[in-house]
């Protein structure tokens, strides 16, 4: 892959990648925190999801909404939160890129002072129907709990900036330096460690209002970029993703009991997770479709795949990236993989190296870590069936509790 | 810009943009082979990634009456075999060289298109020849496509949106070619045979018909040649397009659809607007920014953000060949079901009103359609999709260069009165999908005349 870029490291801590691609007059600032979920406690969750919110409702010098003059500008903008980080991005017309820098700046060094009561109760309130995060968490906390989690994690120190497009990279990194190197650096965040591990099959079981009834079989699987994690992304896509794959075939191809299925091994900074979905054809059980998923796995595990499967396997994601990598910001494209890798691994052009990951596997390196990962009586198998029918669910789940 | 070293950046207000580059869309070339099929190409140097996309002007509105869901089941039958290679055999044949391939189906069009790496252009051209020109249709894969379609019509029960989408549509355009989503109904699916698909096939899905789009590292002529080689055999004009039907007359200013227990409300606003090639285009494209074509749109404002009724709230003109649909889109909180309809008419009013559309909203709308216009053509399936605007509707080649100016050439006056001219407040359609019992005694106060109740299985 060829990404040219280059990083600086200002004096605050904070990362500077910036890539130059003159094609469309555009650029693209991508801002990573290092904070996601992971980083939260229990009877303290959905903050760092709350900031996704909070960090457009405005800062200490342009305390408006931040849609508006961005926008206005011609930009398009957005942020996200996952277990590990939390991004935000815009991308401008070129001659807009300060308007961008000067704005996330003002969000990273004066989002406090701007933070009162009324704003935080506004977005508190419309949590009620966000998902992320404990409802009653969010209840609970004040408004000095939250900007103790700014104060931690929302620094340069704990982020990675990123640019990309229509960009001078002198002019780009001077006008970075300087709306982001006078921000105050926090103190270096500690990473988190934890253990996931599972030593049961749990078997939970949710009625709601749908038609067909869904079945998720989700295993703990290795972190992202550890020994094992490229097999699984290999493996889970030959078990179910897209026509050619295994569990296509079967369930709906030929034996027309599912009306799909797909899985995924998502790889998280802590520990993945595989997981297999599929959705029962009108008619049929759970149970039915756990049983041929069950036998595919072993069949993977136990035959491996075909020299054809990893063959198409490794071009497959050979062409993932360079779709990826044609567009110079959003989420996916180029600044944002760059921050991606730059906070993962320490290297923005661990391209080659990822992709390396994929070349290498083997049938015999997915059969083995198949067989120690994706074990039947390690894994929690959520039956979601139609309200009254909980005869469709895997035999011995128990109803699930949701707030 | 205005930094010095040494100097703190002036916080004190937003900086101004510099002056706008230019963009320019990169030149098309086209040629039209012996069979009719145009071949059209964009050519981007160094870019390893190419796209082909094929486009039949021929869309779900072509479906016969009775078997509606035709087009797309024949869109979706396509990539089910072709020659010596099966179902998956396709599916095989284009993950060994790594190729993403995707199908759309709307009212006016179907689009097949594969993109992969520019190494393998010609084979990834070649499957997409053998996939749209070539296509197997045999009746056991027939059987098995349509049930899978006819499972995700079930589960699309389930999702009141979608109840919302295809009740609306029925409600302004009745039995028109617009007056159904493109997926079709549980009875027309199974009055379909494979014989139906193959005729389909036969009839509409022609080079005649059809664009050939390429967009990557490739030089015109190589194009042309691989096409013609592709496509080889593959004949025959398709019939005109369907002129314009005879639309229904005023529908029920308000329907109900009952959903018992659901916590919000899937609402649907609207009317049949104007087609593609309305002189309007441009000023109602830029007047809708302010209506709800945007964040800062007055009705995501209102509903949003004033009264915290819905996550979000919007309206759009579906710009077809024929008039489309114009609608506000919104799903609010079930005790907000009758305030939200009646702000979300106010501001529709309120446009030809006491309101009309004012310099600075129209700026903002403006600047947002106008000045990020660049990022719409990055990558390839991007161009490609652009390109097939042009020939799905016949626009003119400079039709993005001018967009811009156009765009900005649209005053406050001239928004309101194309908005004026294709939105009628008197004619809107107001749809609930929702728990009727909790609003229905208030529904009276709306003035919208006695509502209309469809159960959510109709049609």
């Amino acid at each position: 892959m060829n990404l040219p870029f280059t990083r600086h490291t200002l004096a605050n801590g904070l990362d500077v990648i910036v890539h130059e691609d003159h094609a469309c007059p555009i650029a693209a600032v991508n801002l990573w925190y290092h904070v996601g979920s992971k980083n939260e406690t229990p009877g303290r969750t959905g903050f760092a999801h709350l900031f996704e919110h909070l960090m457009f409702e405005g800062s200490q010098h342009y305390d408006h909404g931040y849609f508006q003059p961005l926008q206005g500008a011609g930009a398009t903008l957005n942020g996200s939160t996952n277990a590990d980080r939390t991004n935000y991005w815009e991308v401008v017309p070129a001659n807009a890129l300060e308007l961008a820098l000067w704005m996330e700046s003002d969000r990273m060094g004066f989002l406090l002072p701007a933070l009162t009561e009324a704003k935080f109760e506004n977005q508190r309130a419309v949590y009620h129907w966000v998902t992320i995060g404990e409802p009653a968490d969010l209840e609970a906390a004040r408004l000095d709990d939250v900007q103790a989690f700014f104060q931690r994690y929302y620094h340069p120190r704990n982020a990675s900036l990123s640019l990309a497009g229509d960009v001078d990279p002198d002019a780009a990194l001077a006008l970075a330096r300087a709306y982001f190197e006078p921000i105050v650096p926090g103190e270096p965040v500690d990473p988190v460690t934890a253990e996931a591990s599972l030593g049961r099959e749990v078997r939970v079981l949710l009625e709601d209002r749908i038609e067909l009834p869904r079945l998720y079989l989700c295993w703990h699987t290795p972190a992202m970029f550890a020994p094992g994690d490229a097999d699984l992304d290999l493996a889970a896509d030959f078990l179910a993703n897209g026509k050619t794959s295994r569990l296509y075939r079967r369930l709906v191809f030929e034996e027309r009991i599912a009306a799909d299925v797909s899985a995924s091994q998502n790889s998280r900074e802590l520990a993945g997770f595989l997981q297999v979905t599929a959705t029962a054809a009108p008619g049929h059980t759970l149970a039915e479709l756990e049983r041929v998923i069950g036998e595919e796995i072993e069949r993977l595990a136990d035959g491996g795949p075909t020299a054809d499967e990893i063959e198409r396997g490794r071009i497959t994601a050979e062409a993932q990236f360079a779709f990826r990598l044609q567009t110079v910001g959003g989420f996916g494209g180029k600044s944002d993989q760059l921050n991606a890798y730059n906070v993962f691994t320490g290297n923005p052009g661990y391209f080659d190296k990822d992709l390396e990951r994929y070349r290498g596997v083997t049938p015999s390196s997915l059969s083995d870590v198949m067989r120690r990962h994706l074990l039947t009586d390690r894994r929690v198998a959520l039956s979601i069936v139609p309200a009254g029918r909980t005869d469709l669910a895997l035999p011995g789940s128990i109803p699930a509790v949701v707030s | 810009m205005t930094l010095q070293a040494g100097v703190p950046v002036d916080r004190s207000r937003l900086p101004e943009p510099g002056p706008a580059r230019l963009f320019r869309f990169p030149p098309i070339e086209r040629s039209v082979l012996d069979s009719g099929l145009s071949v059209w190409s964009v050519t981007r140097p160094r870019s390893p990634v190419v796209t082909f996309l094929l486009l039949v002007r021929c869309g779900s509105a072509a479906d016969p009456p009775g078997l509606e869901g035709l087009a797309a089941t024949t869109a979706d039958m396509l990539d089910e075999g072709s020659g010596a290679l099966s179902a998956i055999g396709i599916h095989e044949a284009l993950a060994r060289i790594g190729a993403q391939f995707d199908t759309d189906i709307g009212s006016d069009a179907i689009a097949a298109s594969v993109t992969s790496l520019g190494r393998v252009a010609d084979r990834s051209l070649g499957l997409l020849a053998d996939i749209v020109a070539r296509p197997a249709l045999a009746d056991a894969d027939f059987a098995r496509v349509r049930e899978l379609r006819q499972h995700r019509l079930t589960q699309l029960r389930g999702n009141p949106g979608a109840v919302a989408d295809r009740l609306f549509l029925r409600t302004l355009y009745g039995a028109h070619p617009y007056g159904h989503a493109p997926g079709g109904g549980e009875a027309s699916l199974a009055a379909m045979t494979g014989d139906d698909v193959r005729r389909f096939h036969a009839r509409q899905i022609r080079p005649g018909a059809s664009t050939l789009i390429a967009v990557g590292d490739c030089a015109h002529d190589r194009i042309v040649a691989l096409a013609r080689a592709a496509f080889a055999g593959w004949d025959g004009a398709a019939p005109d397009p369907a002129g314009p039907d005879a639309l229904p007359p005023q529908p029920a200013r308000l329907t109900i659809v009952p959903r018992a227990g659901a916590p919000q409300s899937e609402l649907r606003i609207g009317e049949v607007g104007p087609p593609r090639d309305t002189p309007d285009y441009h000023a109602l494209v830029a007047a809708n920014m302010v209506l709800g074509g945007q964040f800062v749109s007055r009705v995501n404002l209102n509903l949003r953000e004033r009264h915290g009724f819905t996550y979000g709230a919007r309206t759009a003109f579906d710009f077809r060949r024929l008039p489309g649909p114009f609608s506000l889109q919104v799903s609010v909180q079930t005790d907000a079901t009758i305030a939200a309809i009646r702000e979300a008419l106010g501001e529709i009013a309120d446009v030809r009103g006491p309101r009309p559309i004012g310099p600075a909203e129209l700026a903002l709308g403006v600047a947002a359609l106008t000045r990020g216009y660049a990022r719409n053509f990055e990558a390839a399936e991007q161009i490609a999709r652009a390109a097939m605007q042009l020939a799905l509707f016949r626009l003119p080649d400079d039709y993005f260069e001018q967009f811009v100016p156009r765009i900005e050439q649209v005053t406050p006056e001239i928004a309101t009165a194309a908005m004026a001219r294709h939105v009628d407040p008197a004619r809107l359609s107001t749809l609930v999908v929702g728990d009727a019992d909790r609003f229905h005694d208030a529904l009276p106060s709306l003035d919208l005349g006695p509502a209309v109740v469809l159960p959510p299985d109709s049609f």
